[in-house]
């Protein structure tokens, strides 16, 4: 059993919520970055995207793309980005992470080379953002021979013929895109979204998960509602650039995760 | 003057269904716009051997473009060079080069599917300049995103996009040029998707625009293989034209694809230098890889991230090229080189003085390749070029380059 499915299972039988937190690799530094995910990981947060910088990130907002440019600008590299992965997983052996990046870094790796480097650092799953099923068929035949998980996403502007492709593809959970638009915190949670997650949930066991624009604790436990997790990224990384200099970091971190974790239980 | 052919041809075997030229093309891009992409293959699989369509196409390329354009026998330069050279006046379209050919099919595209707002990219700003003249013609809103470095350097095109009535949206992030512009145009259609119609400039992007821009932009090769046998009753030994995103290129080659004795010479822009690293000649010194939704030859670095480019000119100035340029390139139908800035600037003086046209520096690049081609051009040599723009947009350039104001 995946890191993933046993942490869902964990969570179903305690009636809580998933609550996935993304960090960018290297923003601000390599060992910033793995400290910040222990501590997610101690504040409640049930997995942590950990995501490697691309140089282009068109489905980004300003935060996630001002995030990768900084941690470009400080050497994070795809390798080093599973150094950091690595050296989580020796100390957080539970904590199920994923990587979330571009096809071209990993594409320039080599789907084969990376799948297995990134299974052997102890990698559970993959988001790969500009990847659709179509065009998975490589990736998934190394991802899959090296145990790890890829997690497609579903979007508001979906077909139903399609949120059925996505669902069946999809494992480890099914990402599924608050509402049309790049990443970055908003204001409020789109009406129509527990129709699309209900309908996802409709065809397939995986469960679902809603990120794009959630940053509150009032977001948060809205989605919990209905969907199995939240995904929390641009505003933890508005957080993280904006404390980076406090010494009180690390703490600022746990009360804001521990606020969204709360929410996720009913 | 003949009626203008249509610029849709009505059968092509690539790409496959799935967007593919071989190992290039397809689709990468974020979930939320697949759909709008289906929508607009869908509609363009409908439209494209619809005779109604072609002839409201072909009524708007003769009244509003201007079509067709002339094939001119440059006869001083054929004296200099010692061939027979010919350029495709694109220059002459309205609004000074090929661009518009595709942004007239696309708005007439964008209105059967009741978009009411355009977005585009631009780089030199002629693409920009082009949408926003047809957004104007059939009162469509529309906003153009150009990198702030490109809002200086053809600050004349900022202010043609507004007097036309488009907003022009300068993008700051990255290194400023047309990747970003092209990537905050992609999150504006991602966001604003189903009001939304995105109308890509080149031959790149996911399937189906890199096929559907070909399909548009070929008037200009089906065109000039008529013209050119007309003139020299037979077909031409080679076809140039620039490469940036290579919609000229793909326009002028896609009709002598299948004429095995026509050469087709791309020429890319090496900037300061192939060795220099500052150049945007992807298909001459890059590697594949994946961008804006294509997978295609790319400048990136060992880790993957798209590397900085660099030309003269800001149309070429894109790390990246369109899909079926690089099939072309590893079948070796067509051949690639690469001009520097220097060259380019030479190649515009050159036209200029010999045949009083002063074209954009992008096209400078194709008429600076003819040095290169030596003994390759004999008297018998006929040598279509496709002459993609006219050069006003490059004057700041072009003076500051060459000292002109003293």
């Amino acid at each position: 059993m995946s890191r993933l499915s046993t942490r869902f299972s964990e969570l179903k039988a305690k009636g809580e919520k998933a609550l996935v937190c993304f960090v960018t690799a290297g923003d601000p530094s390599a060992d910033v970055t793995v400290e910040l995910v222990k501590t997610l990981a101690r504040a409640g947060a049930d997995a942590v995207e950990i995501g490697i910088p691309f140089s282009d990130p068109l489905a980004d907002g300003p935060s996630i793309q001002a995030a990768s440019q900084r941690a470009l600008e400080t050497g994070m590299t795809t390798a080093k980005t599973l150094d950091i992965v690595r050296r989580i997983r020796a100390e957080v052996t539970d904590l199920p992470l994923i990587l979330m990046t571009y096809y071209n870094p990993i594409r320039c790796f080599g789907l084969e080379a990376y799948a297995k480097a990134a299974a052997e650092a102890g990698a559970d799953a993959h988001i790969v953002t500009d990847l659709t099923p179509e065009e998975s068929e490589d990736w998934k035949r190394y991802s899959a021979a090296n145990g790890l998980d890829t997690i497609f996403l579903v979007a508001p502007t979906s077909t139903e013929e399609r949120i059925r492709v996505v669902a069946e593809i999809s494992s480890g959970f099914v990402y599924g895109v608050s509402r049309t638009g790049v990443t970055g915190a908003r204001a409020d949670v789109p009406v129509e979204l527990q129709g699309i997650v209900d309908y996802i949930k409709s065809h397939t066991a995986e469960p679902v998960c809603v990120g794009f624009g959630v940053s509150s604790p009032d977001h948060v436990r809205s989605i919990s509602a209905f969907a199995d997790g939240v995904v929390v990224g641009s505003s933890l990384v508005d957080l993280i650039h904006r404390e980076r200099e406090n010494p009180n970091l690390q703490q600022l971190v746990i009360e804001y995760v521990s606020g969204l974790k709360a929410a996720t239980r009913a | 003057m003949p009626e203008p052919v249509t610029t849709v041809p009505s059968s092509t075997s690539l790409p496959d269904s799935r967007g593919r030229f071989g190992a290039f093309g397809g689709r990468y891009v974020p979930e939320t716009i697949i759909p709008a992409l289906d929508e607009l293959a869908n509609e363009y699989d409908t439209v494209r051997d619809d005779p109604a369509f072609k002839a409201e196409l072909a009524y708007h390329l003769k009244h509003f473009v201007g079509r067709e354009t002339p094939l001119y026998f440059a006869e001083r330069l054929s004296e200099l060079y010692g061939a027979k050279i010919y350029f495709k006046r694109e220059d002459l379209c309205h609004t000074g080069a090929h661009k518009i050919n595709n942004t007239v099919g696309q708005i007439l595209l964008a209105r059967r599917m009741g978009k009411p707002r355009i977005i585009a990219e631009t780089g030199a700003g002629q693409h920009g300049v082009a949408t926003a003249t047809v957004c104007a013609r059939f009162g469509l809103n529309c906003e153009v995103y150009m990198g702030e470095e490109d809002t200086h350097r053809q600050a004349l095109n900022v202010a043609r996009m507004r007097l036309l009535g488009a907003r022009v949206r300068p993008v700051t992030s990255g290194t400023g040029t047309l990747k970003d512009a092209t990537n905050e145009a992609m999150r504006d259609w991602v966001t604003n998707v189903r009001s939304t119609h995105y109308i890509i400039g080149s031959v790149v992007g996911p399937h189906p625009y890199p096929m559907m821009v070909r399909d548009f932009q070929s008037v200009i090769g089906i065109e000039a293989r008529r013209q050119v046998q007309e003139a020299e009753g037979r077909l031409p030994d080679c076809v140039i034209a620039c490469v940036g995103g290579g919609s000229n290129a793909m326009g002028a080659f896609h009709a002598f694809t299948g004429d095995p004795s026509v050469r087709l010479i791309g020429v890319e822009a090496a900037g300061h230098g192939l060795d220099s690293g500052r150049h945007c000649a992807p298909l001459t010194a890059g590697t594949p890889g994946v961008l804006h939704g294509s997978a295609s030859y790319l400048l990136q670095d060992a880790d993957g991230q798209v590397a900085p480019s660099h030309s003269i000119s800001a149309g070429l100035d894109y790390p990246g090229v369109g899909p079926e340029h690089s099939y072309l390139k590893d079948t070796g139908r067509a051949e690639y080189h690469a001009v520097t800035d220097a060259e380019a600037l030479e190649g515009l003086q050159l036209l200029a003085h010999k045949e009083g046209i002063i074209c954009a520096l992008e096209t400078a690049h194709a008429v600076a390749y003819l040095k290169h081609m030596g003994s390759q051009l004999t008297p018998d040599t006929v040598v279509v070029i496709c002459l993609s723009g006219r050069g006003d947009k490059d004057m700041d350039t072009v003076v500051k380059a060459l000292n002109l104001t003293a």
